[in-house]
């Protein structure tokens, strides 16, 4: 299969504090990837990078066009849904202009109509909630709502920033299950970033271990998740 | 009880003027956080091209949209040039631009236009309407045309993409940008908006107090007043609030202190709202966590 995502040599940081140190990772066309690592291993750091949210240097292609020096917008438009650490949430706009926003690029009405009917579908709690202020939702509705209005972009490639990240297990494992419906129904590809390693290799198919702005070690998610030494030294459980 | 009423319905005039302006300046502190201070000069200079094109032999109506339609491409103007290359400067660089502004537009329209007051003209007839004594003619257009500008404004915002788009930019630029919006443009678009309103304010102002460079000092401070009466986040609470003060001040100065201290009722109500109320009538309270 052809990469959709090449990443070679990904410099970037905040300030004068650079984070990373020319990372270099792939992702396949429809693949799921998981980037794993500690706190301040330069997780978010890598997908702010990609979108170029920060200033960053290195070579990142999107189907084999350089996408590194577009501005955040157009590398949205070439169809990078990023779904941001702290969820990005509208807060003061309702659950439908929140998804409405999330189709801003596309011009196809009736194409979007069906898109929002899709991702109902997959999180009915956000259609039973269409007219409240997405600002009152629970934590997790709101991360349901922010994979949604990254799918409403109708994406090639989904970025994912620890979905999981401060939600009770239970709506962890049913975001992670939809996930995995959403990768193989809607032919996106989505590169992962969690702090929970199990669960992130459970779901994806390849990983990438951090460790001060650096791969370390990567591999395939079974070769990672049998091998004990690196599940005992970086993953920890 | 006449006289009451009168004041009460001049009052409301009034209070239009001054909602529109503090809607101008409520749309430009939703995106940046601050007050513009040269909303009311960048009114009054619209005003004098509005005068410029009637003398020029235009129809008032053609003058009125021609005029809105300059006042918005200058607003874009003005944020292009002037406002963008701030991104990420402190907020007393922004205040010393605004005020900087506010000088060059007092400065540029006394220049080009001479300091001598001029009569404004109104599009509503001099007889005042159904033989009524409370209100005139033009007060009641200004009341009519300021209801329009709102319900157009909120519709816009409400019902478009783009007016969606310029509301989500507005509250959250990073997630904006992660959807694929152009946020200096909507940025651009809100400036543009606001200085037309603002234009508007100034046209319907200029017949009840003549046109002069000094026309808006007053008028955006009551205007201000209105937008924190009502809550400075808040469009539609800085509406009501601008009718308020506009009613206020009428009845104050007509019944209480005279017309020549009217202007204090607006410094007034700015300390008193600040010091009991500050997020106003219906603005966010706003809490920091620490």
């Amino acid at each position: 299969m052809a990469a959709l995502l090449e990443v070679a040599g990904l410099r970037a940081g905040y300030g004068a504090g650079q984070v990373l140190h020319g990372l270099s990772f792939a992702l396949e066309e429809g693949g799921i990837a998981a980037i794993l690592g500690a706190n301040g291993a330069g997780k978010t750091t890598t997908l702010r990078a990609l979108c170029n949210m920060i200033p960053a240097a290195g070579e990142i292609r999107l189907a084999g066009e350089r996408i590194d020096r577009l501005a955040t917008e157009d590398i949205v438009r070439r169809g990078v849904g990023h779904v941001p650490d702290g969820r990005g949430t509208f807060v003061h706009l309702t659950v439908e202009e929140n998804l409405r926003l999330g189709a801003y690029t596309r011009t196809d009405k009736a194409a979007v109509a069906t898109g929002m009917e899709t991702v109902y579908g997959y999180f009915p709690r956000l259609a039973e909630r269409r007219k409240q202020q997405a600002g009152t939702l629970s934590g997790g509705e709101q991360q349901m709502l922010a994979i949604s209005r990254a799918l409403m972009l109708q994406p090639r490639l989904l970025l994912l920033d620890e979905p999981s990240f401060g939600l009770a297990p239970l709506v962890v494992e049913e975001i992670f299950a939809i996930m995995r419906k959403i990768n193989r129904e809607q032919r996106v590809a989505v590169l992962l970033v969690e702090q929970n390693a199990s669960l992130a290799l459970a779901l994806a198919d390849h990983a990438y271990l951090l460790e001060t702005g650096r791969v370390v070690i990567s591999g395939t998610a079974d070769e990672i998740s049998r091998d004990e030494s690196i599940r005992r030294s970086y993953l920890g459980y | 009880m006449e006289a009451f009423w009168h004041q009460v319905f001049s009052g409301l005039a009034a209070g239009g003027i001054y909602a529109s302006l503090a809607l101008a300046l409520v749309m430009i502190y939703q995106a940046t956080h601050l007050v513009n201070f040269a909303q009311g000069e960048m009114a009054m200079f619209s005003t004098y091209i509005a005068w410029a094109l009637i003398q020029a032999g235009l129809p008032y109506w053609v003058a009125f949209f021609l005029t809105l339609g300059i006042s918005f491409a200058g607003g874009i103007v003005i944020e292009r040039t002037v406002i963008r290359p701030l991104a990420g400067a402190s907020v007393l660089a922004v205040v010393i631009v605004f005020i900087g502004l506010l000088v060059i537009f007092y400065a540029m329209a006394g220049w080009i236009f001479s300091y001598v007051l001029k009569p404004f003209p109104s599009p509503f007839p001099a007889e005042p309407p159904f033989g009524n004594k409370y209100i005139g003619a033009h007060e009641l257009g200004v009341i009519a045309v300021t209801l329009v500008v709102l319900v157009l404004l909120f519709a816009f915002f409400r019902y478009t993409k783009l007016g969606l788009a310029m509301r989500a930019a507005a509250q959250n630029p990073v997630s904006s940008r992660l959807v694929g919006i152009r946020v200096g443009w909507m940025l651009a678009l809100g400036w543009g908006l606001a200085a037309a309103v603002g234009a508007v304010a100034g046209m319907m102002v200029a017949p009840l107090v003549f046109l002069d460079p000094n026309m808006m000092s007053g008028i955006l401070l009551y205007a201000f007043a209105g937008a924190l009466l009502g809550g400075i986040d808040n469009p539609a609470g800085a509406v009501l609030g601008g009718f308020l003060v506009g009613v206020l001040e009428n009845l104050i100065g007509a019944f209480v202190i005279g017309n020549e201290l009217k202007l204090s009722v607006a410094l007034a109500l700015i300390v008193g709202v600040l010091v009991v109320r500050p997020h106003g009538l219906f603005g966010t309270r706003i809490v920091t966590r620490v």
